[in-house]
This record gives C-alpha cells, sequence and structure tokens, in this order.
C-alpha cells in the first residue's frame, strides 16, 4: 500500500507536541536561567531537603504498588474463578470506579476521614475500646495518603491480573489436577506462573502514577505532605525555577523508563520461560 | 468446599465495600441539609439547586465537554491517517514514529504537562482552552494509533491496491475501502479519547490557566475544604457514568446477538 504521506499530520503533530516539548525540559535541565551550560541543577537534586522527598514517593509508591497486589490478587483470582456463575458480572463493579473522576475519588476520602466522618469516628470507637482517650486525627497524615493511593490505583492492579487469569486455558489447570496436583499445587506451580504477565503490567500501571502524583498528597496529606511530583509541581506554579523542575522531571522520566524496561524484559523472560 | 465459597464472596464483597463506601458516602450528602459531616438534618435537594446555579461549575462544565469532544475529533483524524501511513512505511521509519508514540505513552502525566507548558510559554502562546486542547489531542493521538492499528493488520490490502488499478485516488481509496474496514477501531479511538480528555487533570493543570475544565474546579474548591454542591455534582457525574456504561454494554449486547 502506498499510503504513507498520509502520516505526514501525525508526525508533525508528534515532533512539535511530544518530541519538541521533552528537548525543552532537556535543555532546560542542562542549563542555567541565563542559558548556559551547568550540570548545577542535579547536584542541587542531591541535597538532601529534595533527595529524601524522592526516597519517600518511590518508598510510599512501592508500598502501595505491594498492597494493591495483595488486596488485588486474591480479588482477581475469585473473580477469575471458573465456577463463579455470573463470571464478568462483577468485574464490571471494579471497572465502574475507574471511570469515575480521578479527583472526586479523591475528593470522597476527605469525607470519611476527616474528624466526624464516617471512617474516622469508627476508627477512634475502635480505639477507645482499646483505652486511648485522645482522638486520632486520620486525615492530613502518611496513612490518609497511602490509603487515598491504594483506593484509587487498585482497580488498575485487578484488571491485569483479573484479563490474565481468565485468558487462561482451564485445560492446564485441569492437567495439574489429573496428574495428582493438590489444590496449593495447582496454585502455586501453575497458576501464579503463568498469570506473571499480569502481576508485572499490575505493578507497572499502579507504580507509575503513585509515584508521580502530586493531587492525593496534597488533599489528603494537608500542605504539609510533600511528595516529588509536590516537589515538580512547585518549582514550576510557585518558584518559577523552571531548569531545576525540569532536572527533577527529567530523573523521575528516566528512572520511569528504565524500571518498566526492566519489567518487560523480566516479564517476557518468565513468561517465556514457563511457556 | 461451602465455607471456601462463601469466604471468597465474602472478600469480594469487603474488596467491593472498599471502593463503593466513599462513593455511596458522597451521594448520601449530597441530600443532607446540614453543612457538617456529622448531624443528619434531613432531606434536601438544596445543594443540586445551588450546582445549577453555580455559573462557574456550568462553564467548567462547558469547557470540558467541548475540549473532550473536540480533542477525541482532531486526535481520532490524525490518529487514523498516522495509523494507515505507518502501515505502509519500511521497517525503520516505522519503528521511529512507533516510538514516539510509545514514548508520549510512557512519560508520566505531570512530565506531559510541565513540558507542554513550556513549550507553550516558550512559543508565548497564552495558557487557555486552545493550549488544552492541543494538549488533549497530543495526549489522545497514540492510543487512536494503537487501537486502529490491529485493525489494518487485520485487512486484506488487496483489495485497496485494485481500488488504485481501477483507478480510485488513493484519498478515494482510503475513504471507501480501508476505513470501512477498520472503522470499529476508528471508533473505539474515538470514545477512548473521549473519556481521557473528560477525566484528565494534570495534564489540563498545567496547560491552562483562563479555562477551568471540571477536574480543575474540583481541585481548587476541594483544596478549601469540604463542599456540599461538590457531592451533588459528583452524584451526578457518578449517574451519568453508570448510564453511558450501560447504553454501552446494552449496545455491545445486541451487537453480539
Amino acid at each position: 500500500m502506498k499510503t504513507k504521506g498520509f502520516a505526514a499530520p501525525y508526525a508533525v503533530w508528534m515532533i512539535l507536541f511530544t518530541i519538541a516539548p521533552i528537548l525543552l525540559v532537556v535543555i532546560y535541565a542542562l542549563t542555567d536561567r541565563t542559558g548556559r551550560f551547568t550540570l548545577e541543577n542535579f547536584r542541587l537534586f542531591l541535597d538532601p531537603i529534595y533527595f529524601s522527598v524522592l526516597l519517600r514517593s518511590i518508598g510510599m509508591a512501592l508500598l502501595c504498588t505491594l498492597l494493591c497486589l495483595l488486596i488485588g490478587y486474591p480479588a482477581a483470582y475469585f473473580l477469575a474463578d471458573r465456577h463463579v456463575d455470573p463470571r464478568g458480572m462483577l468485574i464490571v463493579f471494579f471497572i465502574i470506579p475507574m471511570w469515575m473522576n480521578f479527583l472526586l475519588r479523591t475528593y470522597a476520602w476527605l469525607t470519611l476521614l476527616e474528624s466526624g466522618g464516617l471512617v474516622a469516628t469508627a476508627v477512634n470507637w475502635v480505639l477507645r475500646l482499646f483505652g486511648a482517650n485522645e482522638e486520632v486525627r486520620l486525615l492530613y497524615s502518611y496513612q490518609a495518603v497511602l490509603m487515598g493511593m491504594i483506593y484509587n490505583y487498585l482497580p488498575f492492579m485487578v484488571l491485569p491480573l483479573y484479563t490474565v487469569l481468565t485468558r487462561m486455558d482451564a485445560s492446564v489447570e485441569e492437567a495439574a489436577e489429573d496428574l495428582g496436583a493438590g489444590r496449593a499445587q495447582v496454585f502455586w506451580r501453575v497458576k501464579l506462573p503463568l498469570s506473571l504477565p499480569g502481576v508485572f503490567s499490575g505493578i507497572t500501571m499502579v507504580f507509575m502514577p503513585a509515584v508521580t502524583t502530586f493531587v492525593i498528597s496534597r488533599l489528603l496529606g494537608g500542605s504539609q505532605f510533600r511528595l516529588y511530583g509536590d516537589l515538580i509541581e512547585q518549582q514550576f506554579l510557585f518558584t518559577g525555577d523552571w531548569n531545576f523542575g525540569s532536572a527533577m522531571s527529567l530523573v523521575m522520566m528516566v528512572l520511569l523508563l528504565i524500571s518498566m524496561g526492566l519489567m518487560n524484559r523480566f516479564g517476557d523472560r518468565e513468561g517465556g520461560g514457563v511457556l | 468446599m461451602k465455607t471456601r465459597r462463601i469466604f471468597r464472596r465474602l472478600y469480594v464483597f469487603a474488596v467491593l465495600l472498599f471502593l463503593y463506601m466513599p462513593i455511596l458516602t458522597l451521594i448520601v450528602y449530597s441530600f443532607n441539609a446540614s453543612k457538617s459531616r456529622a448531624r443528619w438534618d434531613g432531606f434536601t435537594l438544596k445543594w443540586y439547586i445551588a450546582l445549577f446555579q453555580n455559573e462557574e461549575i456550568l462553564r467548567a462544565l462547558y469547557v470540558t465537554l467541548g475540549c473532550a469532544a473536540l480533542a477525541a475529533v482532531i486526535a481520532t483524524v490524525i490518529g487514523t491517517l498516522g495509523a494507515v501511513g505507518l502501515f505502509s512505511m519500511k521497517q525503520g521509519p516505522r519503528s521511529l514514529f512507533l516510538g514516539m508514540a510509545n514514548l508520549s505513552m510512557l512519560t508520566p502525566d505531570i512530565v506531559v504537562g510541565v513540558s507542554m507548558m513550556i513549550l507553550f510559554l516558550f512559543a508565548r502562546m497564552p495558557l487557555g482552552f486552545w493550549t488544552m486542547l492541543l494538549a488533549h489531542v497530543t495526549f489522545n493521538v497514540p492510543y487512536v494509533l494503537f487501537s486502529v492499528l490491529p485493525k489494518l493488520k487485520q485487512m486484506n490490502t488487496n483489495a485497496y491496491e485494485a481500488a488504485l488499478d481501477l483507478g480510485a485516488t488513493p484519498w478515494q481509496g482510503l475513504r471507501r475501502i480501508v476505513l470501512p474496514e477498520i472503522m470499529p477501531g476508528v471508533i473505539s479511538g474515538l470514545i477512548l479519547s473521549f473519556t481521557l480528555s473528560l477525566d484528565d487533570f494534570v495534564i489540563s493543570f498545567f496547560t491552562t490557566s483562563s479555562a477551568q475544565n471540571l477536574s480543575i474546579l474540583i481541585y481548587s474548591m476541594a483544596r478549601l475544604g469540604i463542599n456540599p454542591t461538590i457531592n451533588a455534582l459528583s452524584t451526578l457525574l457518578f449517574l451519568a457514568v453508570m448510564l453511558l456504561l450501560l447504553l454501552v454494554n446494552r449496545r455491545s449486547n445486541i451487537l453480539e446477538r
């Protein structure tokens, strides 16, 4: 087919609005305010004040990913079970929240966690049973931000897992059972290894937005709690230091591309090895 | 056997409760006469009335819908043409252009947002509706591209060649032969683009300042604390999403039959 010319608008658009902005970020990251070449922005980044925020963001995103996996895997596994009658019905309920505006989902937790809210009241009631006399404030804390992340990203973990588990050939499982494997063996030796591609794509889909978020930390963590995304936002919208902000964006982008590359290779090898 | 099934149901139910409790609470509180969370002062519709009298919210709604519709249409045109063009390219240039789409999808939203903001300010464009639209088209194009490409691979290219041999121009061939074949991919790209645009906050946040969309408005309102008008807005949006999903579901059921 001779239709190459049709790609011209696409090519122009991508070069103008994807490649050019990224090049600008690279240029800003490598220059100072007067436009001279410098590595100062990256040196500044290694300052403990900023570096600790990066470490905290990564740690928090890892914890969030792990918890999403621990909560989401059994849910996807039970939903994908071939004995469940209305299979495919329940998974819709996991998709609906993904369609809801991300900010509203986060905002909803404000209502529950603020003093007098349902969850805050329930938690404090339980704590009083165990002899606590002071009211614990749930909102604007590390736990509140972590909870908001898990809440927002859990469906992104469940969905790829569910897809992989339902596409799995049932005869593989039956074959293992016929050959005398018990339930536990079928799970650990057959189903879990076969579902690893879903695990890897779930991890990517949760970790990536979790490590760059600034909305959740702002709404549920208050003004004191800062994540890496908040720092970037601050450089561009308040401090106006585009050079430093660009350097931070670049570091984040490169880190994510590397980790995703590793994840893909790891995922492929695992999947290929098993099959 | 039986206890295992009960345990499984309870577990799924608990996870669903976790997912829906915040949404349900919002809906209930949108009818609460008291502004405070702690008290229930009876049923009211006053937050809904306030919502429809709030010009700022209505304007944000129009901005959101207008931007999503325009961005979806433009991105679908560019993405579909791009897919057709890429399809006939040699391996080298094709993977280069596919790489750009991948790069765009894998770049974190916040980096896309700030990099486009730099570009617009660098080009001395005032941030507003049009810059936001440009940004939305940009993040939608790769999704259209990747939903059209698989359909092209399934297509029989001989029909297109035959049309050209019989004297059709490439444009006619595209419109009359290729487009009907890849239509399902084009439509799903369009719907995907529209929903991605509706839902976007981060990229919009950095690429507009004069025109607010709903997400930005909700963000600025929520930073000031709870506001029952947002509850009413959430309830309506939630119902709209449910309705949309039901319609899409029914349509695909009918098509399957």
